[in-house]
């Protein structure tokens, strides 16, 4: 069963963004001995280069590779209305060539090189990566400083990758009911914050836009101030930092980026969202409102989370697929690593046959009982093993560290967050869950969606 | 990019150091072990060589809805222990079904060695097939069945294998479908299993924090009392290879046409294989670089992705090109895509795209084994493909050696832009495709 989320876009379809939810940790293991879970080691080494560009490094010796990857604080947070995805039409036009290296030629260098290169954009940034052999990296980092500034706006290419966006419009959204609905969903619990659009735009916006936009949005975010590289794998710090400096030292600092500051006023009552469309099954969707890392309930947000979805012990699964047999699948997400305060919420694939309404009573059950009950000290103490073990296991890849460093940088809580996050998960207490369950899951703050299936009338 | 010439040219890569170790236990479990110390982790990666192909066709889903009821309960712990026990330590319980085989998986830390034997052992040995648990993972996949009809591609996918494998075991889905669920009995759910989870049926892949006297101990220890049985005789078949274009158009009121065109390919042991993969990669698997991609996205704007596939399983799987693109452009982009099958069969590849594709296929093999998970998984497969441990040293050389005439010849051989079977879903109104001629 698939589970709906509300993803970035990326520039090609075979590229699946991993989870962003807060599963993985940056913290590498230099020496390449065992690290213990709870043992927090800060190894990735940081670096400012002379034109504000900031570089984080993690010597992974494991494997003869190496990921790199560069972030740019620009997405459809950075948006303005009317024009919203900009920064993802901008992400497919940084494959269009460059004066030195011409259309077509960024990947098809890479790939035959024996790496694999791609790109992502969310609400909170835009990251471009090249996964290859370590004794390549150089390669890869020369043709990311040279696209930083120098990528050809052709209006030829511009009119035709829009049809090519459309399309990706149309598979991700269009023609999919949940993602459908999560889309609308968004729209109703953000009305004045840019987290109410979609990352890949409305089709209207796509149509209005213009090179002149995109221009101006590369000028204005595509800039080493605005800019993190992370790289993670086989490498010799000492040994790349000199490269990189050489390769991206010249490219001058550009005026600070203007960063939205729209608050998302206070909400004032429960919002509900229909989609009535062709569907097989129900599908309900309940976000609350809820605070980023900069709050410390953030913490025991994400062990709420966990006790309720993740695994097939979690609540949502044991009540409502295994003992009451409402739902086929059941989630929850809850990312603190947005830069602004986004939504907690829990999904629900209704069983055919199953009413919407007493599944939607369900859920509220689940999360009435998180307010009036502590959470027992095995779900506690489960949920907070979840975390650490999910920690280790991503250590084991390099791009999930890459990841997790890259994104806590750029949404504004410093890559060293990941060590702290470990430690204060430890201290939730089942009483900060209840508390956070009480303050947070308002049916006043609530947003639901419902996608109501209809049949085709032939 | 003459600054960049000095590193072109082949990586030598760390992937042939890979060690394995094979055992085959005295029950007849295959063992294969690899240590690999830098994590505290430990993956497990069983593979029972029983899949769809083994369902009779008035049981399709059979095999699978065995294999989704392994966690659901054993004759020492009910299903909620079990998900209890995996999820305390924080590690991952995963069964899949697919047409050859199926695959249980268990991803642990170290310290939770033993328990990560323990659990995998009592799913795959001892699992209860109590009559609650039957009917209620049987209504959870006839619910995905059903969701799968809201997946263009899905949709796309079952009846394209329907025109394919026509009388072939590949024809149904692995799930199953909305007649056969039904009609499956708990006592047929455990003859199969009796008869089909056997230790001389099954490859264990080890990978992770463990020495190999541990592993053979563990193994001894969970897995020792498995009995061996009498392995049925497999019978491998091709399917009948479709004489003319044959088509498929479902009708569903959607914005883009889901287009999926194709036939019979290869199996995994077919020692085209790497010629084929050099092939393929030029045609549509080569990312942005393929030709199909190059076409159809780059110069057209037709569509968000576009790939070709060949799925080399035991019995020669499909050849298949997958698309999406508004219903309007669909007779452009099925253009487009005939013209590609056949311009690679008319002329060989330049010499500079048959480097380009070795060197990818060569240079990315170790991004292929880089994780305890994805070792694992492969290693598994080698054994069950009969490949040999030292793979890891020969598939560069094997991809090195294919020339431009073996790529030439396969294209001939393996593509058939006369004869094919052509599924599209979506609105065939504004699409207005031929469905005799297209």
């Amino acid at each position: 069963m698939r589970r709906p989320r509300r993803d970035g876009s990326s520039h090609s379809l075979w590229w699946v963004l991993p989870s962003l939810l807060f599963i993985a940790a940056s913290v590498a293991n230099p020496t390449g001995s065992p690290v213990q879970a709870g043992e927090i080691r800060e190894s990735a080494q940081e670096f400012v280069l002379a034109n504000g560009m900031k570089v984080l490094l993690a010597e992974v010796p494991k494997a003869p590779v190496a990921t790199i990857q560069i972030w740019y604080r620009v997405g459809s947070r950075h948006e303005v209305m009317g024009r919203a995805g900009l920064s993802h039409m901008l992400e497919h036009m940084m494959f269009k060539g460059t004066t030195t290296h011409p259309k077509g030629t960024f990947s098809r260098t890479i790939r035959k090189n024996g790496g694999n290169d791609n790109a992502f954009t969310s609400q909170d940034f835009t990251a471009y990566f090249e996964i290859l052999a370590a004794d390549r990296v150089e390669l890869a980092l020369e043709l990311e400083a040279d696209r930083m500034r120098h990528v050809i706006f052709d209006e030829q290419e511009f009119q035709l990758e829009r049809e090519v966006v459309k399309e990706e419009r149309r598979l991700r959204t269009e023609d999919d009911p949940q993602s459908y609905l999560v889309e609308s969903l968004f729209a109703q619990a953000f009305m004045v914050h840019p987290y109410h659009w979609p990352v890949i735009g409305w089709f209207q916006d796509l149509n209005a836009m213009t090179l002149e936009d995109l221009k101006r949005h590369y000028d204005r975010y595509y800039v080493p101030n605005n800019a993190t590289l992370v790289i993670v794998g086989d490498i010799k710090a000492s040994a790349l930092l000199p490269v990189i400096k050489r390769l991206f030292e010249p490219i001058p600092k550009g005026p600070t980026p203007p960063q939205p500051t729209v608050v998302e006023p206070d909400q004032l009552g429960e919002r509900r969202i229909i989609v009535k469309r062709e569907a097989q099954v129900p599908f309900l969707m309940v976000g609350y409102r809820v605070p980023n890392y900069r709050n410390n309930d953030s913490y025991a947000l994400t062990i709420l989370e966990s006790i309720l979805s993740q695994g097939k012990s979690s609540r949502l699964y044991q009540r409502l697929v295994y003992d009451q047999k409402l739902a086929l699948a059941v989630g929850a997400s809850y990312s603190l690593l947005q830069a602004d305060p986004e939504l907690f919420y829990s999904y629900v694939v209704v069983k055919p046959g199953q009413k919407i309404e007493a599944v939607e009573q369900a859920l509220y059950r689940e999360l009435e009982r998180l307010q009036t009950d502590l959470v027992t000290a095995q779900e506690l103490q489960r949920a907070k093993n979840q975390v650490e073990a999910d920690y280790v296991f991503g250590l084991d890849s390099n791009f999930r560290q890459a990841m997790l460093l890259g994104q806590s940088e750029t949404v504004g809580a410093g890559w060293r967050h990941v060590g702290q996050f470990l430690k204060r998960m430890r201290d939730v207490t089942a009483e900060d869950v209840r508390r956070v369950a009480r303050q947070y899951f308002l049916e006043d703050k609530r947003t639901v969606g419902i996608l109501v299936p209809i049949q085709r009338t032939d | 990019m003459a600054g960049l010439s000095g590193l072109l040219g082949l990586t030598e890569t760390q992937a042939a150091e890979l060690q394995p170790v094979r055992f085959v236990e005295p029950n007849g479990l295959t063992l294969l072990v690899l240590e690999q110390h830098a994590l505290p982790i430990l993956q497990l990666h069983a593979l029972v060589k029983v899949g769809s192909a083994q369902d009779p066709p008035e049981k399709a889903g059979l095999a699978n809805l065995v294999a989704s009821l392994l966690d659901e309960g054993t004759t020492t712990r009910s299903a909620t222990q079990i998900a209890g026990q995996i999820d305390f330590v924080g590690g991952n319980l995963a069964i899949k079904t697919e047409e050859d085989f199926t695959s249980a998986s268990v991803r642990v830390l170290a310290k939770d060695t033993d328990l990560g034997f323990d659990l995998l052992a009592d799913v795959l040995l001892r699992p209860a097939f109590a009559e609650a648990e039957v009917e209620r993972i049987r209504t959870l996949i006839l619910g995905e069945i059903l969701s799968q009809k809201d997946e263009p591609g899905m949709v796309a996918g079952k009846a394209f294998n329907q025109l394919v494998f026509d009388g072939h075991p590949y024809r149904w889905p692995v799930n199953g479908t909305e007649d056969t669920v039904p009609g499956i009995t708990p006592e047929e759910i455990r003859q199969f299993h009796a008869r089909e989870y056997l230790p001389n049926q099954t490859i264990l892949a080890i990978v992770g924090d463990i020495t190999i006297k541990e592993a053979r101990s563990l193994v001894a220890k969970h897995f020792g009392a498995w009995e061996r049985g009498s392995a049925l005789p497999r019978s491998v078949s091709r399917a009948t290879p479709i004489e003319k274009p044959v088509t498929k158009f479902i009708e569903k009121d959607l914005t883009q046409a889901t287009i999926m065109l194709g036939h019979l390919g290869i199996s995994r042991t077919n020692p085209d294989y790497y010629a084929v993969s050099v092939m393929n990669y030029i045609l549509g698997a080569g990312g942005f670089s393929s030709r199909l991609m190059e076409s159809i996205r780059d110069k057209q704007g037709l569509a968000y992705g576009v790939m070709s596939s060949f799925e080399a399983n035991l019995m020669p799987g499909a050849f298949a090109v997958s698309l999406q693109t508004r219903n309007e452009t669909a007779n452009q982009a099925l253009a487009a895509v005939l013209s590609e099958l056949k311009g690679i069969r008319e002329t060989p590849v330049s010499d500079q795209e048959l480097a380009d594709a070795k060197a990818y296929l060569i240079g990315s093999f170790p991004l292929r084994l880089d994780t305890t998970q994805k070792l694992a998984q492969v290693l598994s497969l080698v054994e069950f493909f009969g490949l040999g441990l030292d793979y890891f040293t020969h598939y560069p050389r094997w991809i090195e050696q294919v020339t431009k005439d073996q790529v030439f010849r396969v294209a001939q051989q393996y593509l058939h832009p006369d004869r094919y079977a052509l599924v599209l879903v979506g609105n065939l109104e504004k699409a207005n495709v031929d469905q005799k001629t297209p």
